[in-house]
């Protein structure tokens, strides 16, 4: 029992988080040029064969044509991507690798703060790459409210969602190799079955329930989708809502994880 | 003379699971002193260093630093104290003044502060020309300087070494040391882990011998030599007759059989062992002077490489 209430123990954390966050942007910064080219090119490129080659296919839906339905998912599935491996691969090698973190610890930072700053620069990558996303489907003029806007904010609370969980699976990996597992076995089967290349609505309500229960990507989709086109629901609350809840849980839970793991 | 505490353990212990990685240990450290703690590998020497420094919670015992009690008031200790730690872990996206920078907004230090202190202290470790070259391409004693460099950022009252020269060449590890006794000079405590014997007799005031977590031995490099080996050591090469001869001539003496060699720790003043291979001659008789290895051997019964 006083073990499970440990994993949930909310952390002391201060500003000290933001070095850790800046130490990882310096190092970004360094090398942003490389990776801005690949963030441009994935969603145009999965704009063209989906949007423009299967999308010639398939019929509208709910009356937007294909390449605008799957056009807002793409940027909820930067968000995924980017923050998810992010606080994966990346914050493994830091941790593993580096030794980044027998570093900083060393100084007035405690791993708590360490393991914060982590997840939120992960939002942050999920926030700036999910805009760079957004910028090209609003260049190629699938989007059709204002309210795409709003879809930064959101970009960052789901990045901060996949950094968490992200931090988990670090939190108790062996090894590098290991994330295989939650990327074949969670990552992908939630890429796909989130309402992302065809409506939720087309499964079983049970299905689409357990979804949303279990896929953030499904939640982050939904809002996204409905930003882009204007087409707000009420029930765009419960997704933020469950995003909301979540969160907060993963990222208490990836703190105690990780310290687990490095405090020894 | 009374001196200022710095540093005191007591009963000081650590536990990995079943395993004792140090073993109700107590020391003090006093304020300006180099303090050493020579031994093998596995004998707690790092264990004991992160405790020092706050980062490890301990599993009995009581550590203090400055006053402050480790366990409590680690922010304020991790805030005084700077670490060279025995594996590296500079950050290899950065150059050489990058990862000072970097590291010193850790510490709350001002921008402007930094890099006055990061170019004195790339300076001072002969880095100039390596400034802005990605670590990655330092070599192994330009990399250990850096890592002496980082530790001095915040201007540390003591400074932690673990191992400071491990796997160094030797012109590396001299100019190591010439830098350590530079700062000891400048006043700087500091807390060195080796187990290079002739490291810890070169650099501390004091030094305690560990094996196993628990401290077999504490003192003076040279107390500890001239009280447990003498300050002279005769080497043989072995053969049944030299053994009894020397046995005959050194009835009191601790005689070893070290491979291929009988060591005789006569525990005489200097020169009496040269009187003796004035009148005897040895196959391969040496005298050399004693050293801590020897009274490693002589404490633990095995050598400090095992
Ligand atoms: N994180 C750890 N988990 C389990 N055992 C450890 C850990 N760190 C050190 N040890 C064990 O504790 C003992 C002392 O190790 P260490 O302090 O690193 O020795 P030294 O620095 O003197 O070589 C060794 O037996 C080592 O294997
Ligand atoms: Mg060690």
């Amino acid at each position: 029992m006083s073990k499970i209430t440990e994993l949930f123990r909310v952390p002391k954390i201060s500003y000290r988080v933001s070095k850790v966050w800046m130490r990882n942007k310096d190092v970004f910064m360094k090398t942003y040029k490389t990776n801005f080219l690949p963030s441009l090119l994935e969603p145009i490129l999965y704009l063209v064969a989906l949007g423009l080659g299967l999308g010639g296919f398939v019929e509208a839906i709910d009356g937007q044509p294909y390449i605008n339905f799957i056009a807002p998912a793409l940027v909820a599935v930067s968000m995924m991507y980017s923050s998810f491996y992010e606080c994966t691969y990346a914050t493994f090698v830091r941790m593993y690798f580096q030794k980044t973190f027998d570093a900083i610890i060393a100084t007035p930072i405690t791993i708590e703060e360490v393991i914060t700053g982590e997840i939120l620069w992960g939002a942050t990558k999920s926030l700036i790459n999910s805009s760079i996303v957004l910028g090209v489907i609003v260049a190629a003029g699938l989007v059709s409210s204002p309210l795409f806007l709003l879809i930064l904010p959101v970009s960052f609370l789901v990045g901060l969602l996949f950094s968490a969980m992200g931090m988990c699976f670090t939190a108790i990996s062996p090894n590098i190799d290991a994330f295989n597992y939650p990327g074949f076995l969670y990552i992908t089967p939630m890429l796909l079955l989130s309402g992302t290349f065809f409506p939720l609505a087309s499964m079983p309500e049970v299905l689409q329930i357990v979804t949303q229960i279990f896929f953030p990507l499904a939640n982050a989709v939904t809002v996204t989708r409905a930003l882009a086109l204007g087409n707000i629901q009420m029930s765009i609350l419960f997704n933020i809502a469950w995003m909301l809840i979540i969160t907060p849980i993963f990222f208490v839970l990836a703190i105690n994880l990780m310290k687990k793991r490095l405090i020894k | 003379m009374s001196q200022d505490v710095l540093v005191k353990a007591e009963k000081l212990t650590k536990k990995f699971n079943g395993l004792v990685a140090v073993d109700s240990i107590d020391f003090e450290i006093f304020k300006g002193e180099s303090f050493g703690f020579l031994g093998p590998n596995g004998a707690g020497k790092t264990t004991t260093m992160k405790m020092v420094q706050s980062i490890s919670p301990l599993t009995g015992g009581t550590l203090t630093l400055a006053g402050m009690d480790v366990t409590e008031q680690g922010r304020k200790i991790k805030a005084i104290v700077g670490v060279a730690p025995q594996e590296d872990n500079l950050d290899p996206d950065f150059t050489v003044l990058q990862n000072l920078m970097v590291y010193a907004r850790y510490f709350d230090i001002s921008k402007e502060k930094a890099k006055t202190k990061a170019e004195e202290l790339i300076r001072f470790m002969q880095l100039e020309e390596k400034r802005d070259v990605i670590i990655t391409s330092l070599s192994g004693g330009m990399r250990r300087r850096l890592i002496l460099a980082r530790a001095l950022m915040n201007e540390p009252q003591i400074l932690i070494l673990d191992e400071p020269t491990t796997g160094l060449d030797p012109q590396a590890r001299h100019l190591i040391w010439t830098k350590i006794r530079n700062l000891q000079k400048q006043g700087v405590t500091v807390i060195l882990t080796t187990h290079y014997m002739d490291e810890a007799a070169q650099l501390c005031d004091r030094l305690i011998i560990m094996d196993h977590g628990k401290i077999i031995e504490k003192g003076r490099p040279a107390d500890l030599v001239r009280a447990h080996v003498g300050e002279e050591v005769l080497e043989v090469l072995f053969s049944e007759e030299a053994m009894h001869c020397l046995k005959q001539y050194f009835p009191d003496a601790r005689i070893d059989v070290v491979g291929d060699k009988i060591q005789v720790f006569a525990n005489k003043p200097r020169g009496v062992l040269a009187k003796v291979l004035d009148k005897v001659s040895f196959k391969g008789a040496l005298i050399r002077d004693s050293n801590l290895e020897d009274v490693f051997l002589k404490l633990a019964g095995r050598s400090l490489k095992d």
